[in-house]
């Protein structure tokens, strides 16, 4: 079923590959939403079973509950190199930047401080180009700036799968190995390879969640798929985009992309 | 092939052409005209048009997310948008048609299976529309469609629709492209987009949209030759696990592989995949697999695994069809870091040979640097042998990357023609740690001269200067401290190849014994210059494959009439006088070189001239780098 997710999946596996061979450290966000989680089983699938750099969740307390469970099930039955970096509070963020902006910049700030800590030259994480604007300009390995910045009007030239692998002292990279997968792509994937996900996507009462964030600023959107089924279905027919029940993405024009600029996944 | 690929498998498509063509503005209204945009998109994008102060829909808005491009109203990255219509799914992939902002045009140009050049009404075909079109054809892209765009300005006028469409198939024709379709379309009003509208129904093709419908998704090449390059080495518990992705090609389990450049074979025992699956007997082109072998061989990131009958060539020169990026020209003498497939290796600039003008096509052999965005044909050398395929034959592995420090600086495709493969005949394989041993020899002998050992070798007419031009090179050489010697025909004929006469037969193992000991002569150190006419170039790129990437082939060029007036040992007079049958020049050929590493003109250069031109190439090329000689250090 869905032969073409074969061709998705072995791009996908060519690329972790690349990051392992050529970038070290290296560490990989999983945020446990169905993104990271399909992109953690295909790490598994490229190292036979392991997952040879550690797993971190930029941790603001404010995941739902059913998402920690997740994760702890996860950890313990696939026996996860797992890491929490606990972000900084809300109240250190930049005063300027709208409310939900704001909460959703403790996650930059996280990942600021542990990259300081542990001095990562690479990170993977699992956005694709169809979720949002800013992330369809996005390189497969895209470097960071010394400050962190994502300098979007510059970005290296990308082709023939040849990357970006080599740095300054100082700078990383991020690497993104399911930028050419959609979300219709990834469920329909989740299906095929019995991957596990956490239960708030399926409706209840009338509502789900289609992306997975702080409880703060998501929220759930109308829907009746209860299985997994009914999710593809869903987003066969669908014009509701993706990240609809995400706040920050709506403040302002410009607030994504001012996330993004400093950091942000 | 199943419904399933037919159905689900996505179109990758780009929309290519000058800037303010109306690309974005293209893409916008496709998207709205197929039911494409999200709920709410229109809303948002009306409502930021009013915001902005204009009344008309900006259509591009939807696709420039950037603060940055909306102000300056210009696509500054690449982008890329899904929709679909009723036959299947797409991703249109949006590339900028400024000048500035070629290397994202490249980024998302090279990811396409297909092309929509788009070129403005009003102003035709312009710098870019050009530029854009020949880089297609450089990247490889084969179906390409043109649309008209803007035909309401000119009133939907039939004849303007010629003028311009006639213009741009004369110039995709002299390039080798062939465009499927030409649609007259205005994007902003949606004439022949998704459905045709009332304003040209002078023409009978497609619309845009049936246009898409028509092109092929690319097949995974299955039918060229196996090349599975090595991407790196797992050691799990106690099996030793090769992956990489098959490139093109078919790998199966029990298949005899050939890794290059190392010449060893082994048997594939199993496909690796996870979870476990016996039943992977095969891989097919575009798969990330890993594979065991039945034999503990060498094997490392870089290697280059093919079937035994259909490896890819072996050679420390190419020539590449490249497009530059960097703001720093490409220069004769530089070198770069190449990458194909998972294979890194330095190149240096030999020679820059053509300059190719993307505008009027012209090709001038009147070569300077080649700066941004330019086209160029061009000589690159390596310092050891790399498993190369040309274009032509594998368009997957033929083409290179080049990084000039950190950067990506530009791409081309790999060309063979005129260069032989320096393949030896397959070694046996129970001597793998003595072949070890020696290459470290090698490399310890250069560490310790100083120098590496080659072969520089001296081809030309008789009379062209080799000789007189070997002893003044060596001489000089030997006084600033090399290990040097020169071989001609003094030296050899009187003993080594004392029972050989001039027939056809005769020369040719003439050549081949002294390749075949200056190679040895390089491999103890020694820089070996060697002075034969060597008229075949059979002959001499055999001898350049007795020391691959040790031989230097240096053609000594006058011609005829100047060697004949020269005649230093009056050999031309007795050829003349029919004393000396097959003398070469005068009743048997002289194959010239077809690309000499270096060419050194008597006729116009004083042997001094001559002689420090050849100094200076030489020493370019044996001294040990900066690098290596921390190498040194650190071994010691």
């Amino acid at each position: 079923m869905y032969q073409y997710l074969d061709d998705l999946e072995s791009r996908s596996l060519y690329i972790i590959r690349e990051a392992y061979k050529r970038v070290d450290p290296l560490a990989m966000l999983w945020s446990i939403g169905k993104d990271s989680t399909a992109l953690l089983w295909m790490v598994r699938k490229a190292f036979y079973g392991r997952v040879p750099f550690p797993l971190v969740l930029l941790d603001t307390e404010m995941e739902l509950d059913e998402v920690y469970a997740f994760r702890d099930k996860l950890v313990k039955d696939w026996d996860l190199p797992m890491k929490s970096e606990l972000c900084p509070p809300e109240e250190d963020m930049d005063k300027t930047l709208p409310p939900a902006t704001r909460a959703a910049m403790r996650k930059t700030e996280g990942l600021r401080n542990l990259l300081e800590k542990e001095k990562y030259r690479g990170i993977i994480a699992g956005i694709r180009r169809d979720e949002q604007a800013m992330r369809a300009k996005e390189r497969v390995f895209s470097p960071r700036t010394l400050d962190g910045d994502w300098d979007y009007k510059d970005q290296p030239a990308e082709f023939w799968d040849q990357y970006k692998t080599e740095f300054p002292d100082g700078c990383h990279v991020r690497i993104h190995p399911l930028l050419h997968w959609t979300e219709l792509d990834i469920w329909r994937y989740t299906k095929r390879e019995n991957i596990p996900y956490v239960s708030l996507y399926l409706a209840k009462d009338g509502k789900r969640y289609r992306s997975l964030g702080e409880k703060n600023i998501t929220f759930p959107v109308d829907s009746e798929a209860a299985t997994i089924d009914d999710i593809i279905h869903e987003l066969e027919t669908t014009k509701t985009a993706e990240r609809s029940g995400r706040a920050m993405d709506k403040e302002t024009e410009d607030s994504f992309e001012r996330l993004r600029a400093s950091g942000y996944m | 092939m199943s419904d399933d690929i037919l159905k689900y498998q996505q179109l990758r498509v780009v929309i290519v052409g000058h800037v303010d063509h109306g690309k974005s503005t293209l893409i916008g209204r496709l998207l709205h005209d197929t039911d494409s945009l999200p709920d709410g998109k229109l809303e948002e994008l009306e409502a930021i048009c009013k915001r902005r102060g204009t009344d008309a829909l900006e259509w591009s808005f939807v696709l420039d997310a950037m603060q940055a491009e909306r102000d300056q109203a210009v696509t500054i990255d690449t982008t890329q948008i899904w929709f679909s219509t009723a036959l299947r799914e797409y991703v249109i992939i949006d590339a900028p048609g400024h000048r500035e902002f070629l290397k994202n045009m490249i980024s998302g140009a090279a990811a396409a299976d297909a092309a929509i050049l788009v070129v403005d009404a009003v102003e035709g075909v312009q710098e870019q529309t050009r530029r854009h079109a020949y880089l297609l054809h450089l990247l490889g892209l084969r179906q390409v469609s043109v649309v008209i765009n803007k035909l309401d300005t000119v009133g939907y006028d039939t004849e303007r629709f010629q003028v311009v469409a006639k213009d741009i198939v004369t110039y995709l024709q002299s390039i080798g492209l062939s465009a499927s379709h030409i649609v007259p379309i205005s994007a902003r009003h949606g004439d022949m987009i998704a459905a045709r509208g009332d304003n040209m129904s002078w023409y009978q093709g497609k619309t845009l949209v049936d246009v898409l419908d028509s092109f092929e998704v690319a097949m995974p090449p299955l039918a060229r030759g196996l090349r599975f390059p090595v991407q790196d080495v797992y050691r799990y518990d106690d099996k030793r696990i090769v992956v990489g992705r098959v490139e093109t090609g078919i790998l199966r389990k029990g298949d005899t592989v050939l890794f290059s450049p190392t010449n060893e074979k082994a048997v594939v025992t199993s496909i690796e995949v996870w979870p476990d699956d016996k039943d992977k007997v095969e891989a097919h082109a575009g798969e990330s697999v890993g594979i065991t072998l039945d034999q503990k061989i060498f094997v490392e990131r870089g290697h280059i695994a093919s079937h035994e009958t259909n490896p890819p060539m072996l050679s420390n020169v190419f020539r590449a069809h490249l497009f530059w990026l960097s703001q720093k020209p490409l220069r004769v003498g530089n070198s770069y870091k190449i990458r194909y497939g998972t294979h890194e290796a330095m190149v240096t600039v030999q020679s820059i040979d053509k300059m190719i003008d993307t505008q009027d096509l012209a090709q001038s052999d009147e070569v300077g640097d080649v700066e941004r965005n330019a086209v160029a044909e061009v000589t690159l050398r390596a310092r050891e042998l790399l498993p190369v395929d040309p274009y032509i034959d594998n368009f997957r592995t033929g083409r290179i990357v080049l990084y000039d420090g950190y950067d990506v600086v530009g791409g081309g495709t790999i060309s063979m023609d005129g260069y032989a493969d320096q393949r030896r005949s397959i070694k046996p394989k129970s001597d793998n740690l003595y072949e070890v041993e020696l290459l470290t020899s090698y490399e310890a002998r250069a560490q310790k001269n100083g120098h590496y050992g080659a072969v520089f070798w001296f081809t030309g007419l008789s009379g062209a200067g080799k000789s007189t031009l070997a002893m003044a090179v060596e001489k000089e050489l030997f006084e600033k401290g090399y290990y040097s010697y020169v071989l001609d025909g003094d030296n050899v004929r009187h003993g080594l190849n004392v029972d050989l006469g001039f027939s056809p037969e005769d020369r040719a193992e003439n050549i081949r014994r002294v390749g075949e000991v200056a190679a040895l002569m390089a491999d103890a150190g020694q820089v070996v210059v060697s002075a034969f006419i060597s008229p075949y170039r059979e002959d001499r790129d055999r001898a350049r494959a007795a020391a691959p990437a040790r031989f230097f082939e240096i053609f000594v060029k006058a011609d005829l009439s100047t060697c004949e007036q020269r005649d230093p040992k009056g050999l031309y007079k007795k050829a003349r006088a029919g004393k000396l049958p097959e003398f070469t020049g005068i009743d048997s050929p002289y194959e010239s070189p077809e690309n000499p590493e270096l060419v050194v003109d008597t006729q116009h250069n004083d042997i001094d001239t001559c002689v420090q031109q050849i100094i200076r190439y030489i020493e370019q090329n044996i001294v040990l780098s900066e690098k290596e000689g921390h190498k040194i250090v650190a071994l010691s």
